[in-house]
Parts: structure tokens; C-alpha cells; sequence
């Protein structure tokens, strides 16, 4: 199916609850995984690579195509979930995540078709974003570069050194977007490192603002294609989002951020995020 | 009973803390103290976030200033993202910053490459003034962080994840002293962290079933390194294998091979993870047998070593050159 056929029959919301449920699966594999982060930046996913990159996944090298990096590297198996539904690699092989013999990593590696570069170091995705942005600057192509960020990962000085960079290059064709879940992995981010205000911070970085809610695929696409929102100065779309969206039982906890699922809280997600999908 | 070597480590760092008030506990956000673990070492335990190399500028400055901190990372992001502050800031300056280093070797397993630290050993090892030190098991982790209080200057402890096997019948380490687990005057086994100290014990008994009796080392400690014990051990002997969970190059083979050649030159034979990033998907103990870590590889090593002597019907070949 392309993805013209796929999304006349599907909304983008049917497409995230599709993510999310191949999320939950993952995370009850045996090695489980960053379910909280993952499910957070799910439709942030959706509507980047349903709606906006432009990637063609008969051709996933093609010089012209837009790039995404995941530098919140942890949230991998949304972005490997996100992948399989768009058609990169089979949805079956989503089952193997974390498996000897698979080829899905616990973070993102370059054997995984559609990923750029492997990410799961924090901090280091904005840098290799600017390199991707100048690159294609230089090569005189018109295709953007998005990259995204969890909020607790801002407190890494490398995606500021790379902020100051993408500002005095004036990289307009480089977005990026903030999973601001409020949540890091052991508390709230807020308590941890304040980061209020953050879209003040972004702004006198020489960064083109944007706050919506992280968890309205329309929106979130809608905007995200607009960008570059300000001639000559990068992008940052701040995303409120929750962490563990879609199951109420770990939702706005820090504690869903590395989850292995029993089979009694498998079935439990599972059914939470079918009663979520027939209340929409 | 298995432990993991990080939880041994926060809950004897948790007790000194309530007895040296100036020792700190600075995290960046690991998980690794639960809300309660932290509560407990009240405003001894700061965590500073998701910044590794602030972590460290930190850490020196504290200790600059008469403080002992702890800092909490894991091994890959203190040895390859925090290096410089460490090298500058912690060693120059001889401080003594205590860097516990979880996730060492293969132990972030599926995490991946981004995770897993093959690298830190060589790293750590060759600056000055470090003192660089890898607990076989959880009993070990306590002594050495016990040690660790009085020790002057820089100190970086490789520790794992998940809970691992305690090794049978070995003492308490001392910081700086190798220890000799088992002795024999055919071949010398050196390995250090869980998995390969457990397998140099394991491959000895199958050696000695064989007729072949080793000296089995477990190599805690690579800086300042116990040059002393391996030369004795390795004087009588005709082949030292050594086996841990580190890129070939650097780590503890190096640092044997590189003491040997110098003094007692000895055929030394490395098993590591060979030179490349891991592209295979499991868990520790999976990654622990994919790349044969294992005792069965260490029998064969010295078997096919051994072997090969007699069929080239070289005998000892020190004996021509002693
Ligand atoms: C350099 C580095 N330090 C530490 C970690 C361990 N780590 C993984 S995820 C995480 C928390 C990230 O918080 P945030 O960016 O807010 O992600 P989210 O809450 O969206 O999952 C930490 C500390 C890491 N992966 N990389």
C-alpha cells in the first residue's frame, strides 16, 4: 500500500494507535524497553513520517530526502515501530526488538532501514543534524532535516553547543522538536534542572518558536510542514506531551520510563489503549 | 547468591556517607538511587542531570575543595563523553574523585554500542595518577569502595547491571594487589570483572582434569598494576591467557602483555571482543557467549597454544633464551 492509499483510509490517529500498541508489545519482550518516552513522542512520529518528511521507502538512500534523527535515542522502539508501519521493513519483524538474532537494537542503528545514524547517547543528534542541514545546503538541495529532542536531554551542553551553531549558520531547514513530557528518567524534569522558560530559552538562541500540544497529529503536522516559520532561523516546535500516553496506569510517571511488561500489565495495556481508541 | 555489583556499591556508599561527612554522592539522573536511597544520604546526594562532563567539573571542584565526591554515571559516558574533564580537571589535578562506572563491558547488552563501554579500561588506564579497578563480584565492590574512602587521588570502578554470580572462595581484594585465586605452574589465567574472572576458574578445574595445572589471576585492579604477581606467576610458565570484556586493545591484555614484554617475556594470548562495534542484538550473558567469553574458550586456547608447541616440537622456547 502507499502512503497515499494507506492514509485515505486511515487518520493519522488510527496510525498512532497502531504505534502505540506495537510499542506496548515491545516493551513486554524480555529485555522490555523506554515504553514512557516512547509513547510520548508517538504522534509526534506519526505526523513526521505519515504527513511530513518526504522519505520513499523503495529508496530510503535517496540523496533528496529529508532526514529525521531520534537523539532522544532511548525512545527507539517508537521509531522502529513507526518504520515498520510505514513500510521500511516488515511489521512481524517488530516482534524480535531486543532479541538475539534481530537487528533491532535496544537504540537506533544503521542496520535498521530508515534510520540515519545510531542515536542513544544524549546530546548528540542537534550536532549531527547541523551537519545534515549544512551538508544539503552545500549540495544545493532543498530537503529539511528534523531532529528530536526529549526535554531532559536538553540538560546535555552539546545540544546547546549545537543550537549557538545552527543560529549562526542560519539553518532554516533544520527543525527541531522538544518531547517535553515534563519527565526525565528519575523525576521531573522541573525538579531536576529547571528549564522554564524554555521557549524564551530557544528564542534568544536565535531560534524560531512554536508550543502546541504534543498529542494532536494534525496539528503537529500541520506546523511542522510549515517550517521554516521565520526566514534564516531554525525551527523548535515544543511539544507538551505525556510520558506513558495512552496508559493510564503509568501515564505522568517517571517510573514508565524503562518498562518490561509482565503479562498481567501487557493485557492491561493492551485493553487501555483499546478503550482509548473507542472513546475517540 | 547474585548481586548485582551496582547495587552493592550504592548500598555501602549509603553507609559511609552517614559516617564520613565529607564524602558526596553526585548522580546524573541513572536511577540508580530511588527517591528513598537519596532521601536517606540527605544533602551528601545531588543529582546534577544529564550532563557527564559538568558531572565531572563538578566533582573536581568539590574535591578541590576538600569534598570526596562519588559521581554516578555509566562507563561508556564517563570514559568517551566526560574524558577530558576527567583527564584535565580530575587527574591532572590528582583529586579524588571516585568515578563508579556502571554498564562496564558487555553489560548493557541490547542497549547497544551507545551503552556498552569496550573502550575504558584503555582509556582509564593510561592517565596518570588513576587508579582503575573492576570488582569481580559484589563482595569485592563493597571492599573496594570501603578502601576507596582513605585512597588518595583519582579512582574509576568499572561496574555491571544486572545481578551476577559471586566468585567462590575469593577474599576480600586490596586495591593495588592481584589476586591469586588458584596456583599452578603450566599456564597463568588472568581475567578481570564477573564473567571472565568466573571463567578462568572454571577453565583451570577443566585444565587440570587434563593434567594441566594454571595459576589463575583475577586482575582487579589495572592501575597501579600488580606487575609483581603477574611475573612470578607467569616466570614458570609457558603460555598467559588473558580473557575480559574490553575491546582486545588496551585494556587487560595490554597491560599484561605490556609488563611481560618488559620483564618476563612469555607467549600472552588476549581474548576480548574483537576489534569492531557490536552489531549483535542480546542481552550480557548472550553477548558474554556470542563472542565466547567463556571457560570452554579459554581450555581451547591453551589446548590449541599448547598443542601447537609440541607439534612444532619447540619445547619451552624459554628455556633457549634463559
Ligand atoms: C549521555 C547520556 N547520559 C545518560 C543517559 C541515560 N538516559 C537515558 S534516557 C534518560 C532520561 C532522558 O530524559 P528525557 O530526555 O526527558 O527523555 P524522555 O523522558 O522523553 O524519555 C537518561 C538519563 C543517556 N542515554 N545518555
Amino acid at each position: 500500500m502507499t502512503i497515499t492509499q494507506l492514509l485515505e483510509r486511515d487518520t493519522l490517529n488510527d496510525v498512532a494507535a497502531r504505534i502505540r500498541s506495537h510499542v506496548v508489545d515491545m516493551c513486554a519482550g524480555p529485555e522490555g524497553g523506554h515504553l514512557g518516552g516512547a509513547l510520548s513522542c508517538v504522534d509526534v512520529l506519526t505526523a513526521l513520517y505519515f504527513s511530513v518528511l518526504n522519505v520513499d521507502t523503495h529508496w530510503p538512500d535517496d540523496p533528496d530526502r529529508d532526514r529525521f534523527l531520534l537523539s532522544k535515542g532511548h525512545a527507539a522502539v517508537a521509531l522502529y515501530a513507526t518504520l515498520a508501519e510505514r513500510g521500511f521493513f516488515p511489521v512481524d519483524e517488530l516482534a524480535g526488538f531486543g532479541r538475539a538474532g534481530s537487528r533491532l537494537m535496544g537504540h537506533p542503528v544503521r542496520a535498521v532501514p530508515g534510520v540515519e545514524l545510531p542515536t542513544g547517547s544524549l546530546g548528540h543528534g542537534l550536532a549531527l543534524g547541523c551537519g545534515f542541514a549544512l551538508a544539503n545546503r552545500y549540495a544545493g538541495r532543498a530537503s529539511r532535516t528534523f531532529v528530536l529532542l526529549g526535554d531532559g536531554e536538553l540538560q546535555e551542553g552539546s545540544v546547546w553547543e549545537a543550537a549557538i551553531a545552527a543560529a549562526s549558520q542560519r539553518l532554516d531547514r533544520l527543525v527541531a522538536v522538544v518531547d517535553r513530557n515534563g519527565l526525565q528518567l528519575t523525576g521531573p524534569t522541573d525538579a531536576i534542572a529547571p528549564m522554564e522558560p524554555l521557549a524564551e530559552r530557544w528564542r534568544s538562541f536565535g531560534w524560531a518558536v512554536r508550543e502546541v500540544d504534543g498529542h494532536d497529529p494534525e496539528l503537529l503536522a500541520d506546523l511542522l510542514d510549515a517550517a521554516p516559520w521565520e526566514p534564516g532561523k531554525p525551527s523548535v516546535l515544543i511539544a507538551r506531551t505525556v510520558k506513558g500516553q495512552g496508559l493510564p496506569f503509568l501515564a505522568g510517571r517517571a517510573s514508565s520510563h524503562y518498562v518490561t511488561l509482565s503479562p498481567r500489565n501487557h493485557a492491561r495495556a493492551i485493553s487501555a489503549l483499546r478503550d482509548a481508541e473507542s472513546l475517540r | 547468591m547474585s548481586r548485582a555489583t551496582r547495587e552493592a556499591y550504592r548500598d555501602s556508599v549509603l553507609v559511609l556517607l552517614g559516617r564520613h561527612p565529607e564524602l558526596m554522592c553526585l548522580d546524573s539522573d541513572t536511577g540508580l538511587f530511588s527517591a528513598d536511597h537519596a532521601a536517606a544520604a540527605g544533602d551528601q546526594y545531588l543529582n546534577l542531570g544529564i550532563a557527564e562532563q559538568n558531572l565531572m567539573g563538578v566533582a573536581a571542584g568539590m574535591a578541590a575543595c576538600g569534598r570526596v565526591p562519588f559521581v554516578n554515571t555509566m562507563a561508556a559516558f564517563a570514559a568517551s563523553r566526560a574524558l577530558e574533564a576527567i583527564k584535565i580537571d580530575i587527574a591532572y589535578n590528582r583529586l579524588p574523585v571516585r568515578i563508579m562506572a556502571t554498564h562496564g563491558g558487555l553489560a548493557a547488552g541490547h542497549l547497544g554500542p551507545t551503552h556498552q563501554a569496550l573502550e575504558d579500561l584503555a582509556v582509564m588506564r593510561v592517565l596518570p595518577g588513576m587508579t582503575v579497578v573492576v570488582p569481580a563480584d559484589a563482595a569485592a565492590t563493597e571492599a573496594i569502595v570501603e578502601q576507596s574512602v582513605t585512597l588518595p587521588g583519582p579512582l574509576y570502578v568499572r561496574l555491571g547491571r544486572k545481578p551476577t554470580p559471586p566468585i567462590p572462595a575469593a577474599p576480600p581484594p586490596v586495591i593495588g594487589k592481584a589476586q591469586t585465586l588458584r596456583t599452578g605452574g603450566d599456564v597463568v589465567l588472568v581475567g578481570c570483572g564477573p564473567y571472565p574472572v568466573l571463567a578462568c576458574v572454571a577453565a583451570a578445574q577443566v585444565l587440570a582434569e587434563q593434567g594441566i595445572e594454571a595459576t589463575v589471576l583475577n586482575m582487579h585492579t589495572l592501575r597501579p598494576f600488580d606487575a609483581e604477581t603477574l611475573i612470578a606467576a607467569a616466570r614458570p610458565a609457558t603460555l598467559v591467557v588473558t580473557i575480559e570484556e574490553h575491546w582486545r586493545a588496551g585494556g587487560l591484555g595490554g597491560a599484561v602483555a605490556e609488563a611481560l614484554a618488559e620483564a618476563a617475556p612469555t607467549r600472552v594470548l588476549r581474548l576480548g571482543v574483537p576489534d569492531k562495534f557490536v552489531d549483535e542484538v542480546g542481552n550480557q550473558e548472550h553477548l558474554v557467549a556470542h563472542y565466547d567469553l567463556t571457560a570452554e574458550r579459554v581450555v581451547r586456547a591453551v589446548r590449541t597454544a599448547l598443542d601447537t608447541t609440541a607439534r612444532s616440537g619447540k619445547t619451552d622456547w624459554k628455556e633457549h633464551h634463559s
